[in-house]
């Protein structure tokens, strides 16, 4: 109350430029110079020659227009002015939605009727208006200290609204719509190698990592062999990783036609998957060692002192108040995983790299943002879920 | 144990400089691995110049990226650029968990193959770490060390030279060689959008279905990243111990 | 009853307890008393066989420790220590029930027996079962500590430091309820700590360690009055040590047979707290509060305080 009082005070006294957001302006100039100077959509005479930029009074109808740029510029005010994190949270929502509504417009406008060719896909202005309402949303949230239910809630809705949209057929015209309608069976069988890939890795990694972590925490000498050695395997660039596991399974499965049989090649996903291991290890180990370190001192000897064996000291005490950490190192395991995951399609393995090499391969840039763009969704999706069980798991007991 | 790692390394580096040097040697290895008569020794270009051109991409993109996130991170940790700083520890966050290959990929649609998007990519994998652990090393500077830093009457500049970023350095210098480890393997990756450097020895070989260009490739890869991670890690150290640091 | 027959502890080439004997007698409090690194707190973890002893026999109501398993042992024994080791991630209640969960209570007698000690240790069940240790004040989360110690009945208390990390006014409180709560029980207590005010105030016997070596077992009042030559002595030797001698014994057992003028002093208050009320009122003599006119004089108060 005092403090509120003490801030009203303080405010009449500056001066009008101290008022002003300084967040805001850089948001609001990024918005400026992108209505100004960046096409909004881009058009293409077919899907793999380049295109021409379409400023947003180009792309869209005057009445769509003008209403999109009443509203970006309304949103750009809104946030250089100091107002409350709950109006610019809506602000930068109502910006998103505006803005993806408005390019599935495009294709209509743009495109004459009947030409099955032309592509219309968002460009560059797009994308940077993207960008500044996404961090205008990300700074009211980081303002408004929301909790890990309330995160996690954003997030569903985010994810509704966005799948209410691509099920709706407003973006049906986009030509990212189109590389999906043609490869509509192909897209969930890869999501579905995806998510497989990288949740199997992870869960073989928990199953070795954990008891290795144990282990580790209570021999020094095993630590100071485990944890350089996988920090060597994660020193590994991906490809190489790949191609080397390729090589002694390649050999196996000729030498061994049991192992050919079981479906163990050097082509395929199990390569990908004993690579993926490989780099989950150490996360998961590490953060296990870190953890189990950091339970305080006093708890294990009341643990003992109370007649605790062994055992129950693991699994009543150490091992849930390890757990925020050894959760930060299934996170990274996880958002890692899922990029790492793209790669192994060079080797056969599936999952979204599959239209993303394709894509780059043929040219076809609607094809590459097939395969990238759900890759992102998933690893940042995963990172805001394992952040709310982190901060569920450290927030209310500890 | 410190002799077994020093000769590991001398294997390794040894390993690597026959590799590039002196493919030849390795001949009766690879050549099992091939099949119907195909080379054994990568045949299309020089390993040598690859790697050279492999290093200057990434050497580049690391010093560009590193550079603006050094100044970054200490604009947002002065008193002018502190409304910045919760905004931009969450956009690294978010930055981060963004695939580098999946970044790469984007590049690819608005600026076309190349170089240009590989360098892209890595610019901006240069910039997180560094940037991230720039505002974690700074601020972990003790209160008490600036205080006094400021009663014997170092002004702003005089006191983040002198004091604040050599404190950071160490922190600074783990986020320099967790952007260059990721940028080698990203680099890697650049060879699939036309990029000039190792990847295409590794590609290659999966395109011709020849082993034997697999394993030179991912071998050479491989241990150049070690050996840099290595060697970064030495400086760190020595850093670390300047700082009054225990090695970590 | 405890019992400590010639016991000894070696880390490597250092003997951190030198052949110590003692017995606490059941219904008592033993306390500890030492410089860091004197051995104390070895030889207290050496009762509960935190630390095996490298020679000598422990017995606990005359059966010797060393022939029961560690952790069935430790279950019998409470334990409290500094700084509490209170489960962060679980609640007070949940806390406090560890040792009879771990003895396979039923939970309708857990519940019943948290519950009572929650009152005992004056804190309001309704509130405080479900909270979690750093929702606590130091105090608070202090009195948990020893509330779990004693949660499965037990018949000895060890005490490591226990008040070691609360302020000086929480810490007097906690000494009080501590000697309340041991009378109401009939527990026996051994209590480690380097402060000897404490040990004084707390003890019934008190045990002098130094360089692992016990030296000297006595009470209060015989190590004020005839400390062991060398390290005991230098120990209580300090300009307070009157003071000290005055606040072990009551008014009522230096009373004599007669009158003064002014407010009475209570038979039970501390000759130290008579002293003082002398000195600040000016006078030689104070009434003693009771039936029969008694008073209490400076002279008699000298008496007590020097060497005798």
């Amino acid at each position: 109350m005092t403090e509120r009082a003490g801030a009203a005070r303080g405010l009449a006294a500056l001066p009008a430029a101290r008022r002003l957001d300084k967040l805001g302006i850089a948001i609001a100039g990024l918005i400026a110079v992108t209505l100004w100077l960046l096409p909004f959509a881009t058009f293409k005479a077919n899907r793999i020659v380049s295109g021409k930029g379409l400023g947003l009074a180009q792309a869209l109808e005057p009445a769509a227009a003008a209403a999109g740029l009443a509203v970006f510029t309304g949103i750009a005010l809104l946030a250089v002015l100091r107002t409350a994190p709950a109006w610019r949270l809506a602000a930068a929502a109502i910006g998103l939605a505006v803005l993806c509504f408005l390019v599935g417009l495009v294709p209509a406008h743009v495109v004459p009727a009947g030409n099955t060719l032309a592509r219309i896909a968002p460009a560059a202005g797009f994308w940077t208006l993207f960008f500044a309402f996404a961090i205008l949303m990300a700074d009211s949230i980081a303002r408004l200290a929301l909790g890990p239910v309330a995160r996690v809630a954003i997030l569903g809705l985010g994810a509704a609204a966005a799948l209410a949209l691509l099920a709706s057929g407003a973006w049906g015209g986009l030509s990212i719509m189109r590389e999906f309608a043609n490869n509509a069976d192909g897209f969930w069988r890869e999501a579905g190698r995806h998510v497989a890939l990288a949740l199997g890795s992870l869960a073989g990694a928990v199953a070795v990592g954990l008891p290795l972590g144990i282990l580790c925490h209570r021999s020094a000498a095993l630590r100071q062999i485990t944890l350089p050695v996988l920090n060597i395997v994660q020193t590994i660039p991906s490809i190489a990783m790949y191609g080397l596991m390729m090589v002694p399974l390649g050999l196996l499965a000729a030498k061994v036609p049991l192992a050919a049989s079981l479906g163990i090649r050097g082509i395929g996903a199990a390569p990908a998957l004993i690579a993926l291991f490989l780099y989950s290890l150490l996360p998961v180990v590490a953060n296990v060692v870190v953890g189990l370190a950091q339970v305080p001192a006093t708890v294990i000897e009341a643990a003992r002192g109370m007649g605790m064996t062994a055992r129950q000291r693991l699994f009543l005490a150490e091992l849930p108040l390890a757990l925020p950490l050894i959760l930060t190192g299934i996170r990274i395991v996880l958002v890692q995983n899922m990029g790492l995951v793209t790669i192994a399609a060079l080797i056969g393995g599936g999952g979204f790299g599959t239209f993303v090499f394709q894509g780059l391969g043929q040219s076809a840039t609607d094809l590459v943002l097939l395969g990238a763009v759900p890759t992102i969704a998933l690893a940042f999706a995963a990172a805001i879920l394992l952040d709310a069980a982190i901060d569920l798991t450290r927030g209310c007991p500890a | 144990m410190r002799q077994a790692a020093l000769i590991a390394r001398l294997a390794a580096l040894t390993t690597l400089l026959a590799l590039l040097f002196v493919p030849e040697l390795f001949r009766g290895i690879l050549e099992p691995l091939t099949e119907n008569g195909a080379p054994a020794i990568y045949n299309q270009g020089s390993l040598l110049q690859l790697t050279l051109a492999h290093l200057a991409l990434v050497a580049a993109a690391t010093a560009i990226g590193g550079l603006a996130a050094l100044a970054m991170g200490i604009f947002v940790t002065r008193p002018a650029g502190a409304e910045f700083l919760p905004l931009s520890r969450s956009i690294v966050n978010i930055g981060q968990t963004f695939p580098p290959v999946a970044v790469l990929a984007l590049a690819v649609p608005a600026v076309g193959f190349g170089v240009t998007p590989t360098l892209i990519a890595l610019v901006l994998y240069g910039l997180l770490p560094i940037f991230e652990n720039t505002i974690t090393g700074l601020r972990e500077v003790p209160e008490t060390t600036i205080e006094a830093a400021r009663g014997m009457g170092m002004g702003g500049w005089r006191r983040l030279a002198l004091v604040e970023l050599p404190l950071a350095l160490p922190v600074i210098l783990a986020g320099l060689r967790l952007s260059v480890v990721v940028n080698l393997g990203t680099a890697t990756i650049g060879s699939t959008v036309a990029a000039k450097g190792l990847g295409e020895v590794i590609i290659a070989g999966l395109q011709t279905s020849n082993t034997a260009f697999i394993l030179q490739g991912g071998v050479i890869v491989a241990l150049l990243a070690v050996l840099i991670y290595d060697g970064l890690g030495a400086i760190e150290r020595i850093a670390a111990r300047r700082a009054g640091r225990s090695a970590g | 009853m405890i019992d400590v027959e010639g016991v000894t502890r070696r880390f490597g080439a250092v003997t951190a307890v030198d052949d110590v004997s003692l017995t606490v007698e059941r219904g008592t409090i033993a306390v500890l008393v030492g410089t860091s690194g004197s051995g104390k707190s070895t030889l207290l973890r050496m009762i509960n066989r935190l630390i095996e002893p490298s020679t000598g026999t422990i017995r606990v109501d005359g059966r010797d420790t060393a022939t029961l398993p560690g952790e069935a042992l430790r279950r019998g024994i409470g334990y409290a220590i500094q700084g509490h080791g209170l489960f962060p991630h679980w609640t007070v209640a949940r806390n406090i029930a560890t040792v009879p969960m771990l003895q396979g209570w039923d939970k309708p007698r857990i519940d019943r027996r948290v519950e009572d000690l929650l009152v005992l240790f004056d804190l309001d069940p309704a509130i405080f079962a479900a909270k979690f240790p750093h929702q606590l004040s130091g105090g608070q989360q202090q009195r948990v500590g020893v509330a779990r110690a004693l949660a499965a009945e037990p018949a000895v208390l060890l005490m490591d430091e226990p008040f070691g990390a609360l302020d000086p006014i929480i810490r007097a409180k906690a000494q009080e309820d501590l000697i309340a709560i041991q009378r109401r029980l009939g527990i026996t207590i051994v209590l480690v700590t380097h402060d000897m005010e404490e040990a004084i105030q707390l003890g019934d016997r008190i045990a002098v360690m130094d360089g692992g070596r016990l030296q000297q077992y006595a009470t209060p009042a015989e190590i004020l009055a005839h400390p062991a030559p060398g390290f005991v002595e230098r120990l209580v030797g300090g300009s307070d040590r009157p003071f000290r001698l005055l606040s072990l014994a009551r008014v009522e057992d230096a009373a004599e047979t007669g009158t003064a003028q002014g407010d009475a002093i209570a038979p039970t208050a501390s000759l130290r707290d008579a002293l003082a009320a002398l000195l600040w009122r000016g006078t030689d003599s104070l009434p003693v509060a009771g039936t029969a006119p008694r008073h209490i004089t400076l002279k008699a108060i000298l008496g007590q305080a020097g060497r005798r």
